[in-house]
């Protein structure tokens, strides 16, 4: 199984200056470890701490973005091709609110992680009143 | 330095210009290693927004397919910040990601002039450079004579030192 992988000029630091190599996987986040093991450091410039598809690069699958496809669960064929190129974007606000406007789900995510961790915090500090009493 | 011809410069500040108050972004091609903005690519603002701009990513596959067809390159990446100056934000910072690329900063905040400025952003770091726009018009080899009244065939806007 072989998918042909174009990778851009930011990242062919980590391809040796190829503009062009080959993996393997299922889905996209397979083909990403197996790029990973040849090209140390790739993934993480692709994929998040949390482990989304960064919002730095836009990555698709034939002619589709594949944040319509499942994101990094988008299912991979034997002769796809796979580009990756760097999401161009920006503008005159901050980061945080600029992330909202554009409403990408990862920063939805984020909310909602942030969301989650405040309700444990919060619940965590009743229990220690709790205890206090 | 960025050298870049006025009738591109003028179509840039026209497409500015049209899309104000909302950011206006696109793309000057040149042929790959030449370091020669030749071809303008107005692009949609996705994010349709005051404060932000991005690529629609299908508009943006489409043209970096066709610049590698061609045998270009983004020379120049412009956007428009339409009520601050024309320096790129820590929003900027953080997504340039061709760092081959002159970021073009136009500020459309004043009505009756433009403010243009010019960086590189490599790693996070962002050098100003000067623009240069030069008049394609005026065959840079001819021998020149000045007389009065003959307004010089190139404007060079210096960096502001900052």
């Amino acid at each position: 199984m072989s998918i042909e992988v174009r990778i851009p000029t930011i990242l062919r630091s980590y391809t040796g200056g190829a503009k062009v190599v080959e993996g393997a996987g299922d889905t996209l986040a397979d083909l990403l470890t197996d790029l990973d093991s040849r090209h140390a450091g790739l993934k993480a410039r692709l994929v998040t701490e949390a482990g989304a598809l960064h919002r730095f690069v836009n990555v698709y699958v034939n002619d589709e973005d594949v944040r319509f496809l499942g994101a990094l669960d988008a299912k991979l064929n034997d002769g796809d091709s796979v580009t990756i190129l760097p999401a161009v974007a920006g503008g005159a606000f901050g980061f945080a609110a600029a992330a909202a406007i554009s409403q990408h789900r990862a920063a939805a995510a984020a909310i909602s992680q942030h969301r989650a961790a405040a309700a444990t915090v919060a619940s965590h500090a009743a229990g220690l009143r709790a205890a206090a009493r | 330095m960025l050298s870049i011809d006025r009738s591109i410069i003028d179509a840039i500040v026209a497409h500015a210009r049209r899309d104000h108050p909302d950011e206006a972004c696109g793309v000057v091609a040149g042929p790959v290693g030449a370091d020669t903005p030749t071809r303008h690519i107005p692009m949609e603002n996705a994010a349709r927004s005051m404060t932000f701009y991005e690529f629609d990513s299908m508009e943006q596959l489409r043209v970096w397919r066709e610049m590698d067809d061609r045998d270009e390159e983004p020379v120049v990446i412009y956007h428009s910040h339409t009520a601050t100056e024309a320096y790129p934000s820590r929003t900027d910072i953080s997504f340039a990601g061709e760092p081959g690329a002159h970021y073009l900063l136009v500020s459309t905040r004043e009505s009756d002039t433009e403010e243009i400025r010019s960086f590189r952003i490599v790693d996070g770091v962002v050098t100003e450079e000067p623009v240069r726009i030069v008049d394609a018009a005026v065959d840079p080899h001819a021998v020149q004579s000045y007389m009065f009244g003959q307004s010089p065939a190139t404007v060079d806007y210096e960096c502001s030192g900052r």
